[in-house]
């Protein structure tokens, strides 16, 4: 396991092995083996672009639905956690602490199938007991990346300082 | 109509203007340039520091502060200063928050030099060291610091510049160019040296928080006995990225502050008061920011480096600010030539190396204060142009 490549490409996961080993020290071939060790070992899951989807007409609507469950013997709240995050249309589920005991973040390609889904798989699920939808309006910042700033370097183009 | 010639001041009017004007001129005006220029930090002051600074104005704190700084700014510098370079400086009386580093260094020079005196500058450095010692009325003496020995300052080099009118040694490290840093051992030699005569250090250590390669900056006042010696300066620009706040301090044994502090108040007043509320809280609460920040330009520093010795520009590995420091010697040029050629044939500006005295010959400085595909791109652009030779 290495830290220091898990940092660094959560930070930008196109980062090739050259680059990786020049930051790391290791050689090319040791970056390649640690990075397939950690992905077969689960620790990376996946490489993914951060996307600004309301700049397209067409995006995604996401709502983040809160889930009152009622924990089953035996198994307290994973058995509808796990059974919920099998759809298609959940992009994340999380066990919180408080009011709520799960929050999902549906997403969906409008409100219909939004309110669709939640009425008609979250809402009858066996266990859960009720559920508060609540759709996003607007994104500004996402997996560290602020969406609603454009860069603008304002500084001149040589110094000395 | 005025003979301007006649009425203007001697020092100043001879003081030379910037040699390579011209080139950051043509640069200025170019468009699509793809820059590895610019010697100020490519991330914004960290929320945190914006907020306090807007929470002091909506708090309606916008009148002058005493001369010296904020109390609690003095507090926290001195605070800062032991936990982080083991620093004992006495906030009421050692140390004074000044207008950036720039200020600092002027009035620090201004303190110590007589007209006749001599102040040794090591160079390549940064551009303001000679013209304050010119206006002060001093004499500047400069060293070529050496590739060869990583750009350092060494006590043999200041052995031989040494005479009996030598009144200050500038130390500016970590180097703005060349990325090079002073070692513990490297001031112990200077301090058996100059133990037993008057010479004042002036360490611009504005780049301090600045090292890497698991280095830590060294002040020369916490060597030895070399702090009654010593006027230390330091800021908020680069450490905080807080370059337009104009902020810095400097720190000295109470005798030399109290005739700084006079320069001060009569030249300035005070620090800007917005800027010293956030710096408090840049000193509290920003440990976090600082390391996020510090990593990323250790990652672009190792990618530059690489970069550069991979198209063929021979780079050492510095190991502090945020700049590198590659020899275009290979290519025949002069700096001067090599940075115009590049800028008309690839749109890539660097900075030439003589921009920081002419010992920078053979050199050019870039900065990783961009982002990483911009410095690829940059240097993928550099290596064309030398393909094209």
């Amino acid at each position: 396991m290495n830290i220091q490549i898990l940092k660094l490409l959560s930070k930008d996961a196109r980062m090739s092995a050259k680059e990786l080993s020049v930051i790391t020290g290791l050689t090319e071939e040791e970056v390649e083996t640690e990075i397939k060790d950690m992905t077969k070992e689960g620790l990376i899951r996946a490489c993914k672009a951060v996307i600004d989807w309301e700049k397209l007409d067409d995006g995604y609507v996401s709502a983040l639905v809160d889930l009152k469950v009622t924990p089953k013997p035996g198994y307290g709240f994973e058995d509808v956690a796990k059974k919920v995050a099998r759809y298609k249309e959940v992009e994340s589920v999380y066990l919180l602490s408080g009011v709520s005991d799960l929050c999902v973040i549906v997403k969906c390609r409008n409100f219909q199938e939004v309110s669709r889904f939640v009425s008609k798989e979250l809402a009858v699920m066996e266990g859960i007991t009720s559920t508060k939808t609540q759709f996003v309006m607007r994104r500004y910042k996402e997996l560290d990346v602020a969406l609603d700033v454009e860069s603008n370097d304002e500084r001149g183009v040589v110094s000395s300082c | 109509m005025l003979n301007y010639e006649s009425v203007l001041n001697n020092r100043i009017t001879e003081i030379q203007p910037s040699g390579i004007r011209k080139f950051f001129d043509i640069a200025a005006t170019m468009e699509d340039v793809i820059s590895l220029g610019v010697g100020e930090p490519d991330f914004e002051t960290p929320w945190k520091i914006r907020n306090a600074a807007i929470m002091s104005l909506e708090g309606g704190k916008t009148s002058y502060t005493s001369n010296r700084g904020l109390a609690p700014l003095r507090e926290e510098i001195s605070a800062y200063l032991r936990r982080k370079y083991s620093l004992s400086y006495e906030p009421k009386s050692e140390i004074l928050v000044t207008v950036g580093g720039s200020e600092a260094i002027d009035a620090a020079v201004r303190s110590v030099v007589n007209d006749g005196d001599e102040v040794i500058i090591p160079q390549p450095s940064y551009v303001c060291y000679v013209p304050m010692v010119l206006m002060a009325g001093g004499v500047p003496v400069i060293i070529r610091n050496k590739a060869e020995n990583d750009f350092k300052l060494t006590a043999a080099e200041l052995r031989e510049k040494i005479t009996p009118k030598t009144k200050a040694i500038i130390l500016p490290y970590p180097s703005n160019p060349t990325g090079a840093i002073m070692e513990k051992a490297d001031y112990e030699e200077i301090e058996k040296l100059i133990s037993g005569t008057d010479i004042i250090l002036i360490s611009d250590e504005i780049y301090s928080e600045l090292t890497f390669n698991g280095k830590h900056h060294v002040s020369p006042a916490s060597v030895g006995n070399l702090r009654e010696r010593t006027i230390v300066i330091n800021g908020f620009s680069k450490a905080f990225s807080m370059t337009g706040w104009r902020l810095g301090y400097v720190c000295a044994p109470k005798e030399i502050i109290a005739q700084i502090t006079k320069l001060h108040q009569y030249s300035i007043m005070c620090a800007p008061t917005t800027s010293q509320y956030a710096a408090i809280t840049a000193l509290r609460d920003c440990d976090m920011d600082v390391e996020a920040m510090i990593e990323e330009y250790d990652m672009r520093r190792k990618l530059m480096v690489y970069g550069f010795n991979e198209i063929g520009l021979e780079c050492r590995e510095p190991e502090g600010a945020f700049y590198v420091f590659p020899s275009i010697q290979s290519t025949g040029m002069t700096s001067e030539e090599f940075c115009e050629k590049l800028l008309e044939e690839e749109r890539v500006a660097l900075v030439p190396g003589t921009a920081f005295g002419e010992c920078g010959e053979g050199y050019v400085r870039a900065s990783y204060c961009y982002s990483t595909d911009h410095i690829k791109t940059a240097i993928e652009r550099t290596g064309n142009f030398l393909k094209n030779l």
